[in-house]
């Protein structure tokens, strides 16, 4: 039996194999990667009727064509995302997120771009085809680690999917609205007494502009500059995803998921669990603001983050 | 011993050591390290997701689904380091080839150390070095001491691109750049050796903190028939 598999026939332009990330490699310099928006993630997989610790394709900005080739499958797309399908008949459909389509061989699936967000993803019944490495599926394009000889993806390539004959999904769909507050909070750094009063206190009041230097390792942000008065490095330490850095131009950057595993540059602050998703949603040009709570707060506010996650994944379910 | 320990974050605990690099401070934060591995091995703290050893701090980074800070923070300050188990420590020769065409900074290193080529190399291959850390990018060791007399700052822009195997140099630490990458060391040389190898799943890493390496020079038609 001939293999089912996507074709690509326009890459898009950041399309790579993700899931919810590596985990414990830090002390080697292998970084996190996985989702950006990991409730995305969760909710492309559920809609196909997969854990959702399967593998997705995310995208950024401008989404991949592709070509289902040898059998039949239910997808999924979830963000912010404009698609349609191209049947083999030439007829089109618009396409929706959050519910499940039918593919056939030959229909196309045109994943035109995402709107006021960043990431998408696209999710298949049975899943991807793809062998874990270091018990993660995600792409590290860094390392070359992961599905696709861990690089992005490119026109002419081919994506497999598991074979799942009998496989029969039910119509799927929810309402979801994605966030778009662009006020981030975050916890104090482990540097914050490295700036002056009058920059802790612009970076709480002023608003950040996020440029176009902004991919899967970070944002740079470009606002009220932040004079460090202590030191503008330090002895390189551990970083995480969320931690907003400052090098000695005084502009800060949000590190995010693909971001180096040490380094330097005083820590103002991090963005706490809950708001990681929607900060890294965010398009270029957008102003945000950071506003401080505690750490109690913040952790309460990942509870509220987790069960509004799984309220989603249940009503799908 | 951690002099403190903080969050960094809502998701991460930040154990501090001090603030001095040697390697007598390493060996303690390199001792917890391995420890926690173990205790997360079997499963003793449910939770841990990812630890980062450095100069002188250990991160420990935990799912936030599962567990929190002052329950890991608890863990940590009742744990019972036992230094039974020496920490195993090899030592790794790494050949360098310093032409021109690696050696990028050189010109600026002699500039700002008045000091010839030659010298700086003699003083850089004169000495074995200890591994303090790896990361950043996969498997980039962190060494250390330089002689004195061969400390300089980083280039004031960094390169956006450091070419794969580039050896470097910046205050008294010395790297391998282990994946083209952006970096801001100075660069006096290349390897051809693989310090990285992603096929050696159980142990792709060359070299581990704790390990002692030496630089010997090569030609570049050594470098470039190079065969592993």
């Amino acid at each position: 039996m001939s293999e089912v598999y996507l074709e690509i026939l326009r890459s898009g332009i950041n399309t790579t194999a993700q899931d919810c990330g590596r985990k414990h490699l830090y002390h080697i310099g292998i970084t996190v990667s996985g989702a950006m928006d990991l409730r995305n993630h969760k909710l492309a997989n559920a809609l196909v009727a997969n854990k959702t610790e399967e593998p997705s394709i995310e995208f950024a900005y401008q989404g991949p064509l592709l070509k289902l080739k040898n059998g039949k499958i239910n997808f999924a797309i979830t963000g912010d995302v404009a698609f349609k399908i191209v049947r083999k008949n030439s007829m089109v459909e618009e396409g929706k997120c959050y519910q499940n389509y039918l593919l056939e061989s030959d229909d196309q699936l045109d994943i035109i771009s995402t709107k006021k967000s960043v990431y998408g993803y696209l999710s298949v019944s049975g899943g991807f085809k793809f062998k874990k490495t270091w018990n993660s599926f995600s792409v590290n394009t860094k390392a070359n680690i992961g599905p696709n000889n861990g690089k992005k993806y490119s026109i002419g390539e081919k994506i497999f999917i598991k074979n799942h004959e009998n496989l029969k999904i039910k119509e799927k769909k929810i309402n979801y609205t994605n966030p778009t507050n662009n006020l981030i909070r975050v916890l104090k750094g482990t540097n914050f007494n490295y700036f002056s009063n009058d920059s802790q206190n612009k970076f709480f009041k002023d608003e950040y502009l996020i440029t176009n230097l902004t991919d899967r390792m970070g944002m740079r942000l470009k606002g009220s500059i932040l004079e460090n008065i202590k030191s503008t490095n330090i002895k390189s330490e551990g970083l995480i995803k969320g931690v907003v850095q400052v090098p000695a131009d005084g502009n800060p950057i949000i590190l995010l998921n693909d971001h180096g595993t040490i380094g330097g540059y005083p820590k103002i602050g991090v963005v706490i669990s809950a708001d990681l998703d929607r900060v890294a949603q965010l398009p270029p040009g957008t102003s945000i603001k950071f506003k401080e709570v505690s750490l109690v707060e913040a952790e309460n506010l990942f509870k509220n983050y987790l069960s509004e996650t799984n309220k989603y994944l249940n009503a799908i379910n | 011993m951690i002099k403190n320990i903080s969050n960094l974050g809502d998701a991460a605990i930040y154990c501090d050591f001090g603030t001095e690099v040697n390697e007598t401070i390493n060996s303690e934060v390199i001792k917890y390290f391995n420890y926690l591995s173990d205790v997360i091995k079997e499963r003793k703290i449910e939770g841990i997701t990812n630890l980062t050893p450095s100069y002188n701090k250990l991160i420990i980074s935990f799912d936030l689904g599962i567990t929190n800070f002052s329950n890991i923070k608890k863990k940590i300050e009742n744990l019972k380091i036992e230094d039974s188990k020496k920490q195993s420590s090899k030592k790794v020769k790494i050949p360098v080839c310093c032409d021109d065409k690696y050696g990028l900074d050189f010109k600026r290193l002699s500039e700002k150390l008045s000091l010839p080529k030659e010298e700086i190399l003699k003083l850089y291959l004169d000495k074995e070095y200890f591994c303090y850390m790896t990361g950043f990018i996969a498997g980039m060791p962190f060494l250390g001491d330089l002689d004195k007399n061969i400390r300089c700052d980083r280039l004031e822009t960094p390169r956006v691109k450091v070419p794969k195997g580039s050896v470097g140099i910046t205050e008294q630490f010395a790297n391998i750049y282990t994946f083209e990458s952006p970096g801001g060391w100075n660069v006096i040389g290349s390897t051809p050796k693989k310090i990285f190898k992603k096929e050696n799943i159980n142990d792709p890493v060359l070299i581990k903190p704790g390990d002692k390496v030496i630089f010997y020079e090569i030609t570049n038609e050594e470098y470039l028939n190079w065969n592993e």
